[in-house]
């Protein structure tokens, strides 16, 4: 199938794209790597009267990492930030869930922020953001505005982008010491959209027990499930929590339907499964990082 | 069809295997539709048309893309690689030649994209792991069901490019 007739705008700058996207109002779509846009045009399920083209905008592909996090740009591809030494220092996360989000090939066109405004409560890095507490920054005409990540994800497919908006960057917070994360999924093949998938992240204690856990749950409710599972896991070593307890916890809040690749109850299963493999090594990500903090401390 | 759609068209010009090539497309056509039927480069395959199946793979800028998943006018001052581009002086690639070596083809229709994809892979990895190239051609689909022999090839294609260089 091709994509049916748009209006297209090649902004040379964010102004004019801005200004572009104003005069388009609802009818005006952002293209930045294409892969979710470009496929729903081909199939005809979307026809946006406007396309405003921020390939050329090269002053978005930047991806800035400090020790409060990373921010990154509109047209940071997955590519780029996956391979990004300060960013995978500053947040790891990004780059475990980058190596889950489709194939390679799709991952050097593809954006991070275009994957966050896309919004599919089956991909990746909606839930890294809703994990971690990011947000998105939204510019408009005149102005812009950051929204957390909690109000960001409105349903499947929908974000709070408004018509004239903007994604021009987001910002993903890094964790406090002694912190690991780990993201685990199961698809029906490599790369593929996950029949089920947990992103999580545990902060550890002086002595290695658990202050905070926490995870995101993709592909089983309208948006990234958030449930913090900190009062579960108790503050207790990793080895002695009760992972079949917390695992229930979270089965407890989320709410999957069926399909033709899984049924409602085997994605609670898998959920369940991924949860603990998740935490676990999250947890082992943290010991790691405490050992390696408290080496570094006495050299 | 845009001659009957009377949409606008947009001059581009993309240098395709080393090659300026210009063309006046409309905002709507897709790369793997301008190489094939605005400039003639029916190498590049068209399979789903949605970003799956992996046969549109063309280099752009070096890099691997789904030629399907972008618009010519998009890509306009890029430059583009096809398979018609990966022989060198007329004879064929390392790649290629261990395609044609390992039986890493039957019907033929996925190999462009494989091609284009393990070129890019063995350019950045040049020994890479099994794990590597099964991740590295996961992307592409091969209707025929040929991966082990694929495999094989991309592993063979390694070896004639280290021995080539050393």
């Amino acid at each position: 199938m091709k994509p049916p007739p748009f209006d297209y705008h090649r902004p040379a700058g964010l102004g004019e794209a801005l200004q572009a996207l104003a005069e388009a109002g609802s009818h005006g779509k952002v293209l930045a790597g294409g892969q979710s846009l470009i496929p729903l045009l081909n199939m005809r399920l979307a026809a946006p009267g406007h396309l405003v083209d921020i390939n050329g905008l090269t002053e978005l592909a930047t991806i800035s990492a400090d020790a409060s996090g990373v921010r990154v740009g509109a047209l940071a591809r997955h590519a780029a930030v996956e391979r990004d030494g300060s960013a995978r220092a500053v947040q790891p996360l990004l780059a475990q869930a980058l190596a889950l989000v489709a194939h390679p090939v799709i991952r050097n066109r593809g954006t991070v922020v275009g994957s966050l405004v896309h919004a599919d409560p089956s991909a990746e890095m909606p839930a890294v953001l809703a994990l971690l507490g990011g947000s998105v920054r939204l510019a408009r005409l005149g102005g812009e505005r950051d929204v957390h990540a909690r109000d960001f994800f409105v349903g499947p497919l929908e974000s709070a982008c408004l018509p004239g908006e903007m994604a021009v960057s987001a910002f993903f917070p890094a964790l406090p010491e002694r912190s690991g994360t780990a993201f685990c999924e199961v698809a029906r093949r490599h790369g593929d959209y996950a029949v089920a998938g947990v992103a999580a992240a545990v902060t550890l204690d002086e002595d290695f027990r658990i202050i905070a856990a926490r995870v995101a749950c993709v592909s089983v409710g309208p948006v990234p499930v958030v449930v913090d599972v900190t009062g579960v896991c108790g503050q207790r070593p990793p080895a002695s929590v009760d992972w079949d307890e917390v695992a229930r916890a979270v089965q407890d809040r989320i709410e999957p339907e069926g399909d033709i690749h899984a049924t409602a109850g085997y994605r609670r299963h898998l959920t369940g499964v991924l949860v603990t493999r998740a935490l676990r090594g999250a947890a082992q990500d943290a010991a790691r990082s405490g050992a390696n903090d408290a080496g570094e401390g006495r050299a | 069809m845009s001659e009957r759609t009377g949409e606008h068209r947009h001059a581009i010009t993309l240098t395709v295997n080393g090659v300026l090539r210009e063309a006046a497309v409309p905002a709507r056509r897709l790369l793997s539709d301008c190489l094939r039927h605005d400039l003639g480069l029916t190498g590049t395959h068209v399979g789903c048309e949605h970003g799956v199946c992996g046969a549109c793979t063309v280099l752009l800028d070096g890099e691997p893309v789904r030629s399907c998943l972008t618009f010519a006018v998009t890509v306009d001052g890029h430059e583009i690689t096809t398979v018609e581009g990966l022989a060198e002086r007329g004879e064929l690639s390392p790649v290629q030649r261990a395609f044609s070596e390992c039986h890493g083809l039957q019907c033929g229709f996925c190999t462009p994209g494989f091609l284009c994809t393990v070129t890019a892979f063995l350019r950045d990895n040049r020994t890479p792991t099994d794990e590597e190239v099964l991740e590295a051609v996961s992307g592409n689909l091969c209707r025929c069901t040929g991966y082990q022999n694929i495999i094989k090839a991309v592993h063979r294609a390694a070896e004639i490019q280290a021995e080539e260089s050393g």
